[in-house]
């Protein structure tokens, strides 16, 4: 079959993000003086890619074990501990941050550990505090996209590997590395971008302001100097950045498929040291992961009884943004996905990373700029926000997609069509049961981190739409540190559930 | 809620319908208007008055509230802007946005301030706060504070406004002098956050000996949580100050009603509830005195401030200056 067109919809949804993100980074740019950089910007550049590097590195290095051990072995908990360990990287960064300093801190776990044993204590301020908290937060999302890679080799390869009776390095050789190799290039772009608009676990872990990111130079820019032209200049920088970093991905990942499988269940348990190497890998991930999780709720649990009441009716408006956002950017990704897979242009490709570039703070102004002459703008803030979420949520969602799309395409294409599946039956009956899982994943992650997510409704919210993450932040701002907590925990609580919902869901309906 | 969601939907329909009594809009920071703010009880003392529906707008903090206001140019809604400090008020001059406040109120502030454009309604000094239980003999000044082992937290000054308050602080106790200190501090400060909550709750959180926050942060532990455990060191050199202004807009659609606003922000009702709300000195004392919880705060001997004019011409290179010596 040739080459089908790229639907519109799909052509829409991706000038939609490249307007939604380059477009207002353009409008900021042209309200100021137009480009300019300061020498200042190439050490903040220097840093941030130096960071950024790092996190991406180290975040996929440390899931490749952590995932083979999940693919290979089956335990009891496991599905809820594989749901547990995406919590971090739904975490507001702010608590996330104070969940860190509870273990690693000055005065954490940790170092009264090493105080007890007379050792001297070890510092979390520094580049490597920055890398520790990219790679607690973005491990978990590396972990699952690595997951998904193993989970998508069919079993009948498998079967046929232990019948031959495979050594684990040619196991390795035949069947994991090729899938390694496609799929690592994209987990590692996913990281490096989101730890390229690094702003407040930069600069609080960073220690001080040699560890000054390019977004750290927008926030300046744009409320000390009121440079819109610097701050558009700099928001250029990112997604420059971004797009050559997309290209060097596009690069490494060769395309490459297993073929079909019966999605009969098998899985590869090498026993030996090999399984006591994977229970280490899991339990020290887990212990990571989990443990400043704990301190998150410790500190969280005496501030609920000082709730003040507002704090409902500002939960339920985020639940109110969150839904609906995770579902327009499952819905946009997997068109999106769906689109590239049948070989669709790589500018879609390029426009689903966009906005993990974007700065929030410069999208919001842009918004701002345009929305302001027309409408109050506090009218209109609980829909640009529900939009804004979107559009950032999409890229994780699309990340997570494409590569089963893809194999959905490889694989299933051929049969669909001379079947004459088409349209809503195709997508009833093989495109959804097939993709349920990334789907699920996807659009739970989408759902936390929108109901996390403080960007855009800082900007533009009035007296009646406060968010939860926004009363955090007022909490904290009135002293009232402890219900601050509290309310974090509230904010944690809800976006797992809503995470693990949607995700619980996407592996039930799977079909495999 | 779900009325706002509608009206939110529908963006414009359903607002002018109840256009009867005039909206005075107040743009204002975060802290201030939210419900631990000064903010609703004023607004409540100011409707019985005003025949009017007084609505704050929160924006971030004081430099947001600036770069809003100049984003939203001279098409802007709002009528007033209330939560400015001196060392933004250079830059919203020259934006040529604010109108002449007309009030001549007897201030209580330590320095001489008059500034046709903008208006006192609150001031503090800045200070490093400790834990009194934890430190007994506290730094009396930068060189002590830099001398010491302790650790500090304090804020970016190019994200955050005590940060830019406290680097204008150094500069204006120690002149030339203010390059050293930082170099002599470094080893000091734990770590630097983008604003004054994060700090302080790192501070809360066992991270660091002292924050930088205001004298009057310790009044806040014993009003609101009978806590007398948080103290701010006296520094020999004198301390830094933030006075807060609030402006009105030329582009105002309710002057009149702006003038009022004004005229009552710095009358006794407002000025009795800013002190435990905003836990900042009144501008104008009351009568009565402040409340019982501000009677143990220290009172530095000298009071510190870059002239507000001054501020623009020497920002950059203070804040750079800053940060030359700390990144070595």
């Amino acid at each position: 079959m040739a080459k089908q067109p790229v639907p519109l919809t799909a052509s829409l949804i991706g000038l939609g993000l490249v307007l939604l993100t380059l477009g207002t980074a353009l409008v900021v740019m042209v309200n100021g003086n137009g480009l300019l950089l300061i020498g200042a910007d190439l050490a903040a550049l220097r840093f941030t890619l130096l960071q950024a590097a790092l996190s991406a590195v180290l975040s996929v290095t440390l899931a490749i074990p952590v995932a083979r051990a999940l693919a290979r072995r089956k335990f009891r908990g496991r599905g809820l501990l594989v749901t547990l360990l995406g919590a971090p990287f739904l975490l507001p960064v702010i608590v996330a941050v104070l969940g860190l300093l509870a273990v690693f801190g000055r005065a954490g776990w940790v170092n009264q550990m090493l105080a007890l044993s007379g050792l001297p204590p070890v510092s979390i301020y520094g580049l490597q505090g920055v890398v520790l908290a990219h790679v607690f937060l973005n491990l978990p999302l590396a972990t699952r996209m690595i997951l998904q890679g193993w989970q998508g080799i069919p079993a009948e390869r498998l079967r046929l590997a232990a019948a031959l009776d495979l050594p684990p390095a040619a196991q390795f050789r035949h069947l994991e590395w090729p899938m390694l190799r496609a799929i690592l290039p994209g987990a590692a772009i996913t990281v490096f971008t989101i730890c390229l608009t690094s702003f407040a676990v930069a600069l609080t872990l960073g220690g001080g302001p040699a560890a000054t990111t390019i977004e750290l130079a927008i926030y300046q820019a744009l409320r000390f100097d009121f440079d819109l032209g610097h701050a558009g200049s700099l928001a250029a920088v990112q997604f420059a950045t971004c797009a050559v970093a997309a290209f060097v991905a596009w690069r490494l990942a060769p395309s490459f498929g297993f073929g079909a499988g019966l999605d009969r269940g098998y899985r590869l348990a090498p026993g030996g040291w090999r399984r006591g190497a994977d229970a280490l890998a899991i339990t020290l991930a887990a212990l990571f992961l989990l443990v400043p999780l704990a301190a998150i709720a410790l500190r969280g649990l005496a501030g609920l009884d000082g709730l003040p009441a507002s704090i409902w009716p500002a939960a339920g408006r985020s639940l109110l943004v969150a839904v609906p956002s995770a579902v327009l950017a499952t819905a946009g990704a997997l068109m999106l996905a769906l689109a590239v897979a049948r070989g669709g242009q790589r500018w879609l490709d390029l426009a689903a990373l966009l906005p993990l570039a974007t700065s929030g703070l410069v999208l919001g102004t842009g918004l701002f700029l345009l929305v302001q002459p027309v409408v109050q703008v506090s009218h209109v803030a609980l829909p640009v926000t529900l939009l804004v979420n979107a559009a950032l949520a999409l890229p994780f969602v699309y990340r997570l997609i494409l590569p089963e799309a893809q194999a959905l395409h490889r694989d299933y294409d051929r049969l669909a069509s001379a079947l004459h599946l088409t349209g809503a039956t195709r997508t009833m009956l093989v495109t959804l049961p097939r993709l349920a899982r990334p789907l699920g994943f996807g659009a739970g992650v989408a759902a936390a981190l929108s109901l996390g997510d403080l960007g855009v409704i800082a900007l533009f919210a009035g007296e009646a739409q406060v968010t939860l993450p926004l009363a955090i932040h007022r909490l904290m701002g009135a002293y009232q540190m402890e219900a601050a907590a509290g309310a974090a925990l509230l904010l944690v609580v809800m976006g797992f559930a809503l995470f693990a919902l949607f995700d619980l869901g996407g592996r039930r309906a799977a079909t495999r | 809620m779900k009325k706002h969601l509608l009206a939110a939907g529908l963006a414009t329909i359903a607002i002018p319908a109840i256009a009867d009594t005039p909206v005075l809009t107040v743009l204002t920071y975060d802290s201030f208007a939210s419900e631990w703010g000064p903010g609703p009880a004023i607004e409540a003392a100011f409707e019985k008055t005003c025949a009017c529906d007084l609505q704050f707008v929160a924006a971030g903090d004081g430099a947001a509230l600036l770069a809003r206001v100049l984003l939203e140019g001279a098409t802007s809604d709002t009528d007033i802007v209330l939560g400015l400090d001196t060392n933004l008020t250079g830059a919203a001059t020259d934006s040529g946005l604010f109108a002449p406040h007309g009030q001549t109120p007897a201030l209580s502030l330590p320095v001489a301030y008059d500034n046709p454009l903008f208006l006192p309604f609150d001031w503090g000094w800045f200070a490093f706060v400790y834990d009194n239980t934890k430190l007994a003999t506290p730094p009396t000044s930068f060189a002590e504070l830099a001398a010491s082992d302790l650790k500090i937290v304090i804020q970016d000054p190019r994200s955050s406004t005590p940060g830019l308050g406290l680097v204008m602080w150094v500069k204006a106790a120690h002149g030339v002098g203010a390059a050293k200190i930082w170099a002599d501090l470094a080893d000091n400060i734990v770590t630097v956050t983008p604003g004054w909550s994060e700090a302080y709750g790192l501070f809360l959180e066992g991270e660091a000996d002292m924050v930088l926050s205001y004298t009057t942060s310790p009044a806040y532990h014993i009003g609101a949580e009978e806590d007398a455990t948080k103290s701010a060191a006296a520094f020999s050199e004198g301390h830094g100050m933030q006075i807060e202004v609030a402006g009105k807009l030329v582009s105002s659609d309710h002057p009149a009603l702006a003038d009022a606003f004004l005229a009552f922000l710095t009358g006794a009702e407002a000025q009795a509830i800013i002190p435990e709300t905003n836990w900042m000195y009144p501008a104008v004392t009351p009568t009565e005195g402040l409340p019982a919880s501000f009677s143990t705060l220290i009172t530095p001997e000298k009071s510190l401030l870059i002239p507000e004019a001054d501020v623009p011409a020497i920002r950059d290179s203070t804040v750079t200056e800053w940060q030359n010596s700390l990144s070595r």
